[in-house]
């Protein structure tokens, strides 16, 4: 458990020496959103019916744009050799990886979700249930996009070809994800997409960093 | 003695060609073997094997008389490979103490900071690595010797890019660690300054 | 006896024995896949009576339904090669999975195009984002994603991992996929037209899709175990046994 906690706090120390790198996929997340009442018109009561789905789907996008980063770095400098050969399991070192790429890359999305709510006259309870559901969903696009880059980490234009495999994987989140808020939105229940949310989650936390670290086996080779 | 690493009728290819077949070789604490060959007979490729970073196609590799991939071998053995495996954006006091967290080892910041000193890197432990040259570089990484205890060393064209002094350095560090019984397995082009070893001609 | 079956299974796991013994296959699988398909297209075009709502137009059901069985079969047969030869380290298996792949996406992208000339009659739209529909779309995502994967690395055995983890999650993520559409699916039913509601099928009819279905396994097995045969020879281009093979 420390080991995974030592990788979180050094991968975080080294966001915070390129803070550039984080910021760009995080300013991405709102310039994508902010893009589509420019292109469909202004009107409140439109904006609030696609806003589940397009600020989903930007959030989908940016998580996406920092992922081939994950791995490539401690790949290129030796570093993730050294992992495989550290004393501490493989699969902890990853799980901090990847905890470490939510923080950075989720958890910004999860706060800054409201405030693109609110241009898209998103109100109160709704734009808590955005939040709630990204809350439960980033972390799974961390979790499933890792798989994607540890099997693409090192391929012949290899980040094309991880939004290509990861993309198809990512449609369940998206779907109870932008849902629960629509629920939300259309006055229904929520539960139900939040529970299967977590479900999803739970599933992928025993399950990702397990494949992601047998994908980076075969990548060391 | 007895061999603590025991390693039989290894072979191993990269694409359809052999690069070796039938490398046996057993080291006992205190010994080091120096692996030689030319450029591509597959030195790195035997080192990558016996640290269990690739599969080899045949053959067995014994740790403490146990298979390598069923005892805790990773706990005994340090790996320095070609790349530097140092963060540029960290200092090196930094990387010594993250890398040996990851290891799951506690590093005292004095210890760091003594074997930082050692290996020449006085005043550098606060710059960043990347403003640092490409041997100090290599230095930084080297430190590692003096902060993971390990008892087998793999150690992969290690004396490249050191300076005569710094050769000299590693030379007695790698003297210092057989003396204490440890092993070390190395591959390189040039005389080594160290007693005199086995030899595996690739 | 077991034993002997032992030894036989062995002996057609490794590539040299199997490729002559694929190559007396193909033949055969070709015959039965022109009979069964030739059998198939007679009940289906003439003994099939026509469709009192649907008229004629329904009978690119033949086509359909078997091209969406088979991509879905593919899948988890390409997926279980592919798991088996990450397992047990079997050449053969993982060169099978790697056979299968473009077939599978030929069979999910004749399912969507044949699911589009049907759609176009029946709900005068050519593409309706119906459950199965877009599952069978996701499913083509990935059978590109498994091959694009494989293409894209050089060395065959890194491939033939890496795809075999990939068409492993991919199994379990179907399952999710077809799940979570049809949920979403039934919550937007303004737009929704089920494939289920089939009317009431004649014998007829069931009998010349199962010809068809028959017809598509046996094309299927076919054009596996030649693509299986040209993957043997590239990939073990510098053995002996290949080179007496092209004698």
């Amino acid at each position: 458990m420390n080991a995974l906690l030592a990788t979180v706090r050094r991968d975080l120390l080294l966001a915070l020496r390129r803070k550039s790198e984080v910021l760009t996929s995080l300013f991405f997340f709102v310039i994508v959103a902010s893009l589509f009442p420019l292109g469909i018109g202004p009107e409140p009561a439109l904006l609030k019916k696609i806003a589940p789905g397009v600020l989903w789907v930007a959030a989908l996008l940016s998580t996406l744009l920092g992922l081939p980063r994950l791995f490539a770095a401690d790949h290129l400098d030796g570093t993730l050799e050294q992992m495989a050969l550290s004393p501490s399991p493989l699969a902890l070192l990853i799980a901090g990886k990847i905890l470490a790429h939510w923080l950075l890359c989720g958890l910004p999305l999860v706060l800054l979700a409201p405030l693109l709510g609110l241009q898209f006259a998103l109100e109160g309870q709704t734009l808590f249930i955005l939040s709630l559901s990204l809350l439960l969903g980033t972390p799974l696009l961390s979790l499933i996009g890792a798989m994607g880059a540890a099997l693409t980490l090192g391929v012949r234009g290899g980040g094309v070809l991880l939004a290509l495999l990861v993309l198809p994987l990512y449609i369940p989140t998206l779907i109870f994800g932008a849902g629960a808020v629509e629920a939300q939105s259309a006055g229904l229940g929520v539960e139900g997409h939040l529970s299967l949310l977590a479900a999803l989650l739970a599933l992928a936390v025993f399950f990702a960093p397990w494949a992601t670290t047998a994908a980076l086996r075969i990548a060391l080779e | 003695m007895p061999a603590m690493l025991k390693v039989s009728r290894l072979a191993c290819s990269r694409g359809e060609r052999q690069l070796f077949a039938d490398v046996s070789f057993s080291l006992a604490a205190g010994e080091w073997l120096h692996v030689q060959g030319e450029n591509g007979a597959g030195k790195t490729s035997l080192l990558r094997l016996l640290v269990g970073l690739s599969p080899a196609d045949a053959g067995e590799i014994y740790w403490r008389g146990v298979a390598a991939s069923e005892a805790d071998f990773h706990r005994d053995l340090l790996y320095l490979g070609h790349h530097a495996a140092v963060k540029d954006d960290l200092t090196p006091l930094e990387n010594l103490c993250l890398s040996a967290a990851l290891d799951g080892i506690h590093l005292h910041e004095e210890a760091a900071l003594a074997a930082l000193v050692r290996l020449g890197l006085r005043g550098r432990e606060a710059l960043p690595v990347r403003v640092l040259s490409a041997g100090q570089k290599r230095r930084v990484l080297l430190a590692r010797l003096l902060t993971r205890p390990a008892a087998l060393w793999v150690l992969d064209e290690a004396f490249n890019a050191l300076d005569s002094g710094a050769v000299q350095l590693l030379g007695a560090l790698v003297g210092e660690h057989l003396a204490r019984g440890g092993l070390a397995v190395l591959t390189s082009h040039q005389p080594l300054p160290l007693p005199a070893g086995k030899r595996l001609m690739l | 006896m077991t034993n002997m079956n032992l030894i036989n299974w062995f002996r057609f796991a490794s590539p040299q024995s199997f490729y002559p013994l694929a190559g007396k296959l193909v033949p055969l699988f070709w015959t039965l896949a022109l009979l069964f398909g030739a059998a198939g297209l007679w009940v289906s075009f003439f003994v099939a009576p026509t469709d009192a709502q649907q008229g004629e137009g329904y009978r690119i059901i033949f086509v359909h339904v078997p091209a969406s069985w088979m991509s879905m079969i593919i899948y988890l047969a390409m997926a279980f090669w592919a798991g088996l030869g990450l397992a047990l380290n079997t050449r053969l298996s993982s060169m099978m999975a790697q056979a299968l792949a473009p077939t599978g996406a030929l069979m999910a992208a004749l399912s969507l195009w044949t699911g589009a000339f049907w759609g176009k009659p029946m709900w005068g739209a050519w593409w309706v984002w119906d459950a199965r529909l877009t599952s069978e779309l996701i499913l083509f995502f990935l059978y590109v994603g498994f091959i694009a994967l494989q293409s894209a690395i050089d060395d065959p055995r890194r491939a033939d991992k890496a795809g075999a983890i990939l068409a492993l999650i991919g199994v379990v993520n179907v399952p999710i996929i077809y799940f979570s559409v049809k949920w979403w699916n039934t919550l937007h039913q303004g737009s929704t037209i089920n494939l289920t509601r089939a009317p009431s099928m004649a014998h007829t009819m069931l009998w010349g899709m199962l010809l068809m279905a028959l017809a598509f396994w046996m094309y299927s097995i076919a054009v596996s175990l030649m693509r299986l045969r040209a993957i043997m020879l590239e990939r073990e281009r510098h053995t002996e046994w290949v080179k007496h093979a092209l004698e």
